[in-house]
């Protein structure tokens, strides 16, 4: 990779400074900006880590809501939500492999916003807050399509806050080579109504499936979804799967992940 | 270049690096601990798997720089005090559970990562924790039975289902 | 002799103690004092003319040392094909130059153009960028029957067409075949896709090259699984260094699966590179360079027939096959779809007629060789889905109509049509044996089992048979093989007793140090652990033609045998004179030497240290030392057979496929490490169903793979495999090699793909998905959903 000045602020107000420079990057995790960078995909002139920041670093409920350090690992939300909001934690724990959920954050993930990436479709999923060092971000405004967020330039997340549902359910069906979704549904059951957001599947990244929502919302069940199918249209095709298949998996995904929520 | 300080394998050990000197090079070219291996670029094979801090990472897939005073260990590390082979290597051995021995390394360090937080785990949770090491040559099957038999759980037969 | 290290034992493996404590020494950890680095700047289109390179602005920047182009290897030879196959007119192949660095044209992504040494790795990458290449885009020929019409853009100028051979497999039997078939009472056909794969040995490839002006001589350490024949082929045909001043060294190598037999252009590039820049030179290669570079593997296309009377007994087959051998002719790729395929296709029948074409043609993607099983899984595949296909349309048994056209144990040897001779085997045997261990008779209630939770469980089986432990040099040569398949061993005793072993068969996973060890240990009748087995380096062993083929123990343990034979008799002639006895009265058994029907005897260390120390010793009649060296060349090939189960589970709604069991059965004649055997089922197995449901290596139609990552290749993991159940009980020795052994490294790789698919296909049978006759691997999901619903 090129190479890069390194640098490890310890606090939120020295990494916004730090990003102020010149080809200045966040680095939080890594685990999909190193590999990129080997690729020489992508040449920052300064990597700036977030990893040294405390207060990014967290699993805290206040209230019905859970709120995420943006720094913090995804083995730790599988291990520190897994009381309070047992959806996200399962979810958490089926992000690529075990090193990697050591390494993987919450902020890395929604700041990348890959379009097959799991955390995005919680976030989406449950209408969360992403929480920058200058404002907050309703989840509806701030995923943009394939790798594009609503983040403006040196801006970084500080935490992502999280509206705990009354049941949920993340079902995924793995690509198998990269192990990110090939498809997958997260399901949240609130008592204004149901959200299902699906990833992995369009060629406009996480969306919402809003026939399924509305479907569920008056019956939560997976018969609710019976004779509702998800259109093929601009859905991602590759060669792990058609844009006919991934539709197809939007609905098997959504039933699974409602029938694992249970009621 | 900036010195980085690490204590691995229990010896602090200090190295020059660049700013994307990753953890592996910082090992293998910096420490001249060859052990710990490099089979793919984009964080999937899991051969360079070390414990950082007690936790499996994947030490290709970190910068050297972010992880100044960390306790890492490697397959170097694994041995008993008088040199003789440690549990899990020791079960490996025992269960024909590596065949070139590249991707071992990495092995071996994930399984004590799981071992350290399930020490008995099924062969269904070892499946599926090793989903992140990648051996193209034992078709894994004496690797699960080697990482059951270092938990110390029987592993006489694994079932067919 | 100890019970837990000679033959049949299965003896701890002595290599893994420095596997597992991180003291393995593989290429890439060996550093030379000075060394440079290398960076490859490669074609990232797949077919273009070079029509100008600037690389003025790379060789100012920091730590570069030269940029190497195509014209720095003028008087260098390109990297030579081991094989000429003659087509079916009787005219030899169409045999492009494959330069080191690309002359004129680039022909495949990955094609190297530039070559940038640098003080560090990553001055050399960052030079590369500065490289100015000119390219004109050329029209890129993927598709193999495309790049047959006329008409097709030309992978090669100089050639006259896309077409490397038209091969015609028996020629003469080509009436007769046909003939069979329009007599025929059934003709079943099947039009498949052998699925190109990348082998992914987790060690990817890396070269260092020392030159050292003191004997004007050169070094390369490579990642090779037989580095004499990297010394002959880099050493005669590409650098003229001859042998006495080249070392070739393969130390520890993390795997090969064929795609290390090959000689690269990277070696060459490295060996010669650091003669000019009198320093080190080092390559390592990425994952993602590995895929663009490496041989690939596979990749036929084929339509097969076969004719059958009407009491169901097979009378002829015939197949049409088109394999692609990439851009240019990689060493052994010509060999691969005809003599290691074509002479497979009787299997494990005694179908009268055959006759096989295959043409070979060039594109513009990565070169095709050998990958575990070479040629022999594509004719397996053919063979038993097209068994499978003909039970169904006749609704028959498979596996009773497998067992009606066995070759029948009283029939061995057996003469096929395709020219080998079958020496044993008992397929009866095997598939009995395979049927017990899958609980066949219980498949009905599981599979109700499965039903009941909206699941498709299916069972399919497949008989293999391969010809391995290659080969008769005799009968290679009149084949077109440029090379001898002899193996070679020295055994050198030393003063005390102690053994060093040197091999030309080099263990790159396969457990050889231990395995060789137990063969002399049970020979001799001393402890393994006073045996080191030393392989990899041309400089102390004898030629040595490498590991492949499944023939290490067959053909290089048989020459550990013969030179341990030589070893033995010497020895008992030296125990004679001590012994004061006729050296035929001399027995060898436990370590000592005795006198036949007396209670005098001289242990082994008496007699090694007399041979050393020949203060009483027949001087006048032998000579001193206990050294010996014996090359072996097969009189046949060896065949190994199986009987594979497997059963699977089929999500319908999301087409995917689960293995639950696999059973495999095999003949592998006399074991000597049974755990070793094993794992190299095991990790056979992994591999060929990896390829039925998981892997695949894809171009689009610009010759951009797609597939050049873990990203997307899918390798198969831990979760990906289970329920191997593995049985070697069935032996019918090999009649022609000491040991009586077969090979058993690629027959798990063989058997398996077409037990999957056939499971796969029987699980939607059963469902009622009659129509679906074929799927073509790898059996993904999408793929299995949509022949469902289309």
């Amino acid at each position: 990779m090129y190479n890069f000045d390194f640098v490890k602020p310890g606090s939120v107000a020295d990494a916004v400074a730090a990003l102020a420079g010149e080809e200045a990057q966040p680095l939080s995790g890594g685990q999909t900006l190193i590999p990129s960078m080997k690729a020489r995909l992508n040449a920052p002139g300064s990597l700036v880590s977030l990893t040294g920041i405390p207060e990014l670093v967290g699993v805290c409920r206040e209230g019905d809501t859970l709120v995420i350090g943006a720094a913090t690992t995804h083995a730790q939300v599988a291990r520190d939500a897994a009381g309070d909001f047992p959806g996200l934690a399962a979810l958490a724990g089926q992000i690529g492999d075990p090193a990697v959920r050591n390494k993987g954050t919450i902020g890395g993930s929604l700041a990348n916003n890959d379009p097959s990436a799991c955390y995005p479709a919680a976030a989406l999923g449950t209408g969360a807050t992403i929480v920058t060092d200058r404002r907050e971000i309703a989840a509806d405004d701030y995923f943009q399509g394939m790798f594009t967020t609503a983040l403006e330039e040196g801006e970084i997340i500080t935490s992502v806050r999280l509206p705990i549902p009354q049941a949920s359910a993340y079902a995924k069906f793995v690509q198998p080579a990269s192990r990110f979704a090939l498809t997958a549904a997260f399901v949240a059951r609130y008592a204004s109504g149901v959200r299902v957001a699906i990833t992995g599947a369009s060629e406009n990244g996480v969306f919402r499936w809003a026939e399924a929502e509305a479907a569920l919302s008056s019956d939560f069940s997976a018969n609710a979804l019976d004779g509702l199918a998800h259109s093929a249209h601009e859905m991602i095709a590759d060669l792990h799967g058609t844009a006919a298949y991934r539709a197809h998996l939007v609905g098997v995904m959504t039933r699974r992940a409602v029938a694992a929520a249970g009621s | 270049m900036s010195k980085v300080t690490m204590t691995v394998n229990g010896r602090k050990m200090a190295a020059e690096v660049e700013g994307r000197t990753l953890l592996s090079g910082f090992l293998r070219e910096g420490l001249e601990l060859t052990g710990t291996h490099v089979g793919c670029d984009t964080s999937q094979c899991g051969a360079c798997v070390v414990l950082v801090n007690g936790q499996a990472v994947k030490s290709c897939t970190a910068f050297a720089a972010d992880l100044e005073g960390a306790e890492v260990t490697t397959v170097e590390g694994m041995a008993n005090p008088d040199g003789s082979l440690g549990n899990i290597q020791q079960a490996f051995q025992d269960y024909h559970g590596l065949q070139c021995g590249y991707c071992t390394p990495g092995m071996v360090m994930s399984t004590a990562a799981l071992l350290a937080d399930n020490p008995k785990p099924t062969e269904e949770e070892v499946r599926h924790y090793l989903e992140g090491n990648i051996c193209r040559c034992t078709g894994y099957q004496n690797i699960v039975r080697a990482v059951m038999a270092a938990s110390g759980q029987d592993v006489g037969a694994l079932a067919a289902e | 002799m100890p019970k837990d290290d000679g033959i049949g034992a299965s003896t701890k493996r002595r290599e893994d103690t420095r596997f597992l404590t991180g003291n393995g020494k593989y290429t890439d950890d060996i550093n030379l004092r000075g060394q440079t680095y290398v960076h490859f700047l490669r074609s990232d289109v797949a077919h273009g003319r070079i029509k100008g390179i600037d690389s003025s602005a790379a060789e100012a920047m920091d730590g570069v040392l030269r940029v190497f182009t195509a014209a720095d290897f003028d008087s260098a030879g390109g990297i030579p094909c081991g094989w000429q196959v003659t087509d079916k007119h009787g005219q030899p192949m169409q045999e492009p130059k494959h330069p080191i660095l690309a002359e004129g044209k680039v022909r495949h992504v990955g094609d190297p153009i530039c070559a940038v040494v640098a003080e560090t790795y990553a001055q050399a990458r960052d030079a590369a960028e500065a490289i100015e290449v000119d390219i004109e885009e050329l029209e890129p020929v993927v598709d193999m029957k495309a790049a047959l019409k006329d008409g097709a853009t030309k992978v090669h100028d100089d050639l006259s067409s896309n077409l490397c051979y038209d091969w015609g497999f028996v020629e003469e039997n080509k009436d007769a075949v046909n003939e069979a078939f329009n007599n025929a009472a059934h003709v079943v056909s099947l039009e498949l896709t052998n699925n190109r794969l990348v082998a992914n040995p987790m060690e990817p490839r890396v070269a260092v090259g020392d030159y050292d002006p003191w004997g004007d001589s050169h070094t390369l350490y490579t990642t090779s699984q037989n580095p004499h024949v990297i010394r002959l082929l880099m050493g005669a045909f590409v650098l003229n260094i001859p042998e006495h001043k080249l070392r070739v060294v393969a130390p520890d190598v993390g795997g090969g699966f064929g795609s290390k037999i090959y000689h690269y252009a990277e070696e060459a590039f490295c060996t010669y590179a650091a003669k000019v820049l009198k320093r080190p030179v080092k390559w390592t290669s990425s994952r993602s360079e590995a895929f663009i570079s490496d041989a690939h593997g596979r990749d036929h296309k084929t339509k097969i027939e076969l004719a059958l009377d009407a009491d169901h007994n097979f009378t002829a087959l015939r197949t049409e096959t088109y394999a692609n051998m990439g851009a240019y002719l990689s060493t052994f790729a010509p060999s691969i779809p005809t003599w290691l395929h074509g002479t497979l296709m009787a299997g494990n029948y005694k179908t009268p007629l055959i006759y096989v074409n295959v043409k070979a043609v060039f594109t513009n993607t990565v070169p095709v060789d050998a990958y575990r099983g070479a040629g022999r899984p594509e004719a397996t595949f053919q063979i038993e889905r097209l068994v499978d296909k003909a039970a169904r349309e006749l609704g028959v048994d498979p596996i009773e109509l497998r067992r009606q056209n066995f070759i029948k144990p009283e029939e061995f040897p057996y003469q096929t049509p395709v020219a080998v001779v079958y020496d044993t085997g008992n397929y009866h045997a095997t598939m009995d044996k395979m049927l017990e261990l899958s609980d066949y008779a219980g498949f009905e209630a599981r599979r109700a089992e499965s039903a009941a939770r909206g699941k498709l469980r299916g069972f399919g089986i497949a008989h293999y048979i391969e010809a391995c432990g290659i080969a008769p040099s005799n009968l290679v040569g009149q084949l077109g093989a440029r090379a001898g398949l002899y193996e070679s061993a020295s055994v050198r005793v030393n003063a005390t007793g102690s053994i060093s072993v040197y091999t030309g068969s080099h263990s790159h996973g396969q457990g050889h140090e231990t395995t060789f060890a137990q063969v002399v240990a049970e020979m001799i009748g001393v402890d393994a652990n006073s045996i080191e087995i030393h392989h990899g380096d041309t400089s102390n062993t004898p030629m040595g033609m490498g590991t492949y083929g499944s023939r290490s123990l067959a053909v290089g343990g048989s020459a550990i045998v013969k030179a341990t034979n030589k070893i033995i008799d010497k020895a008992k002639k030296i125990a004679a004179h001590l012994l004061e006895a006729a050296p035929e009265d001399i027995e060898l058994k436990d370590g000592k030497f005795s006198v036949a029907g007396t209670d005098k005897s001289v242990d082994w260390s008496g007699v090694t240290l007399a041979a050393y120390v020949p203060h009483n010793y027949p001087l006048e009649e032998l000579e001193p030392g206990l050294e010996e060296t014996a090359f072996y060349d097969p009189s046949n090939f060896t065949y190994p057979s199986g009987a594979y189960g497997c059963e699977v589970e089929l999500d319908p709604e999301t087409g995917k496929i689960d293995i639950l069991r696999f059973i495999a059965a095999d003949d592998f004649g006399n074991i000597v490490n049974p755990m070793i055997v094993e794992g190299q089922v095991h990790g056979g197995l992994a591999q060929g169903i990896g390829q039925a449901l998981l892997e695949n290596c894809v171009y689009d139609d610009q010759g951009q793979l797609l597939s050049g990552s873990y990203m997307d290749y899918t390798m198969p993991r831990a979760d990906d495999m289970r329920g191997f159940t593995v049985d070697h009980s069935c032996v019918t020795p090999c009649t022609h090699n000491p040991l009586g052994v077969k090979g058993c490294g690629e027959a798990g790789a063989i058997g398996s793909p077409p037990a999957v698919v056939n499971a796969a296909i029987d699980a939607l049978h059963r469902a009622g998905h009659t129509h679906i006759t074929h799927i073509d691997m790898p059996l993904t999901p999408s793929r299995v959903w949509a022949a469902m619903n289309g």
